[in-house]
């Protein structure tokens, strides 16, 4: 990847940290959890899924799910600057005359899925794997959950079967950014060795840093890892990146931020 | 022709039929080799099954899920109002076992409340046939229909030869009487035929009704049984609460009807684990001991005008109190 594309993406994510920063004023947006997965979904939109406005219903298109539904302002960050949705419809978060609210749904261009409630993105995304496969169609299906979200058992239910039906069209990117909603996740529920059961469970993984472009772009041409098997990434981040007032905190999950808090992280992510 | 037979036809005729089953093959041995990879078996995960089966409807698949009931409905609940029903994706649910049919299985397998958590869920639809020729006579509309259907499977032999018309939320009137209305779904319809041919051998005229789909529900028939005849029976191997008798109670109410209800359900417990014949003879579901409950009603209640008894209403539970 060339220094200019790097520095383009970078400017990308910088915009969609702005989005991400303003949906936390007036109401409130899940801000920890959105700025740690907002350059892994900048990368993915912009170098490695094959999909585009005008294709958002073709069935060759590349599948993106957002299983840990409650970062959806990187999401809706992310179309914006990539032109698959309107602008001006971010002024409407959480206003009755739209459906941008705390979790996605369909009604919004480019969201595949409707989630909210974790450990159903990777199921979903098996049955369309499994479609894509018996049509002999070569479209990827990338899953982003959450690591706190591996507490959820149907993920591992979802797990088993994907590998049993040798889905390796199919990715889960794991945003590993140490936190669930309260707590550290190896404080809570430990997780670690984490890339070992998932290669108990039939996947082939590659832990990477999620903030850095450069290293994701090493990663994700690769995939499948192994052909017959379905693909984990890692990708270790850090909750509230870019921010570093809030960055790592447990009590930085959801903010409702005052306009004038927010402005203050605006000039703290420029200053940084 | 058989529910597998039914269904094997309907599938290969039509490329975006799956089916799929979370290792629950009891009905549908012979769909793998059937349907080769449009056969899918999921192994023994119900949350798993039900959201890969929303990703392949996504897609513009149909597909028709096994698994039995309480597991279909209970483990997997979420995963049916969250990714089938919300999207309203024309995911058919076929559940094993339901109600009575557990039989011997012991309460972890009685599904005695899936018609109450199915109805509860916005789009999704129900359809309780009263035998396997009933299934497979309502099979391909219900297949057919847009929305997700939940079907209890039943593959009791037919108690009568069924009309072969079908139509989502219309019921199959057997007879028409003026003293009693067996309201029916499911596997005890051939009980009610057996219960209703004891009445009129009693003298008693009466309306039996196989409602087929529970929702949406005949409410035109339910309706004209309330007001025409002195007494309705809700029959259904299911708790009291939130089925037919609940369906039948909220529809009264909401069309300011008023009605004799002998509700003939399972009360807040489950049933004693047993053979089929066991189970009905124990619980008091036999054509015969359904037939007895409804006579002494009969003779117990008071005279009608207009469908509003004299002295006002009376809830009618003695049934229950053994």
């Amino acid at each position: 990847m060339r220094e200019e594309d790097i520095a383009q993406l970078r400017e990308i994510a910088l915009r969609v940290r702005e989005h991400v920063i303003r949906m936390s004023a007036a109401g409130g947006c899940f801000i920890g959890s959105a700025l740690s997965c907002v350059d892994v979904i900048v990368y993915l939109y912009a170098r490695f899924l094959d999909v585009d406005k005008e294709r958002l219903s073709d069935p060759n298109r590349d599948y993106f799910l957002l299983s840990k539904g409650h970062a959806v302002p990187a999401l809706y960050g992310t179309l914006v600057e990539l032109g698959l949705l309107e602008r001006d419809r971010l002024e409407n978060h959480l206003k009755s005359c739209d459906s941008i609210y705390w979790h996605p749904n369909q009604s919004i261009p480019g969201v595949e899925f409707h989630s909210g409630s974790l450990g159903h993105g990777l199921s979903v995304a098996t049955g369309v794997a499994m479609d894509c496969r018996l049509r002999g169609q070569d479209n990827k299906i990338v899953v982003i959950t959450g690591d706190g979200e591996l507490n959820e058992g149907s993920n591992w239910e979802a797990f088993l079967v994907a590998s049993s039906y040798r889905l390796d069209n199919l990715i889960v990117v794991v945003d590993r950014n140490g936190f669930q909603a309260n707590a550290r996740t190896e404080e809570l529920t430990p997780l670690e060795p984490l890339g070992w059961k998932f290669r108990a469970f039939g996947w082939q993984v590659v832990r990477v840093d999620g903030h850095r472009f450069r290293d994701l772009e090493d990663v994700f041409p690769n995939i499948p890892f192994i052909p017959g098997k379905p693909s984990v990434v890692i990708a270790e981040t850090v909750r509230g990146r870019g921010l570093p007032s809030i960055e790592n905190r447990a009590d930085r999950w959801f903010c409702d931020h005052s306009h004038a808090e927010a402005a203050q992280l605006l000039k703290e992510l420029h200053h940084r | 022709m058989s529910y597998e037979e039914a269904l094997t036809e309907i599938a290969l005729a039509d490329e975006r039929y799956v089916v799929m089953t979370a290792e629950n093959r009891a009905a549908i041995r012979n769909l793998p080799s059937a349907l080769g990879e449009r056969f899918i078996d999921t192994g023994i995960t119900e949350q798993a099954m039900i959201g890969a089966a929303a990703g392949l409807a996504l897609r513009g698949r149909i597909p028709v899920v096994h698994a039995l009931a309480a597991f279909l409905t209970m483990r997997s609940f979420e995963f049916i109002r969250t990714d089938v029903g919300m999207p309203c994706l024309p995911v058919k649910l076929v559940s094993g076992v339901p109600g009575f049919l557990s039989s011997a299985n012991g309460p972890t397998h009685q599904a005695l409340e899936d018609v109450s958590l199915m109805r509860g869920i916005p789009n999704v639809h129900i359809f309780c046939p009263a035998d396997e020729q009933d299934l497979v006579i309502g099979l391909r509309s219900v297949l057919g229909s847009p929305n997700p259907f939940y079907i209890r499977h039943n593959p009791l032999p037919a108690a009568i030869e069924h009309d072969l018309s079908f139509k989502i939320a219309r019921a199959e009137v057997i007879s028409d009487g003026t003293d009693v209305s067996i309201l029916v779904y499911g596997m005890l319809f051939g009980q009610a035929c057996q219960a209703r041919h004891t009445l009129e051998a009693e003298g008693f005229s009466v309306r039996l009704i196989n409602l087929r789909t529970v929702k949406p529900i005949d409410e035109r028939a339910i309706l004209r049984a309330a007001r025409e005849t002195s007494l309705v029976v809700t029959l259904e191997d299911h708790f009291l609460t939130g089925g037919l008798f609940s369906i039948v109670s909220e529809l009264l109410v909401r069309h300011r009807v008023t009605a004799n209800v002998l509700p003939i359900a399972l009360p807040d417990r489950w049933f004693k684990p047993a053979s089929l014949d066991d189970v009905l003879e124990h619980e008091g579901f036999t054509g015969r001991q359904i037939a007895e409950r409804i006579s002494a009603q009969l003779h117990k209640s008071t005279p009608l005008v207009r469908g509003v008894p004299i002295g006002g209403y009376h809830a009618k539970h003695r049934v229950f109190q053994r």
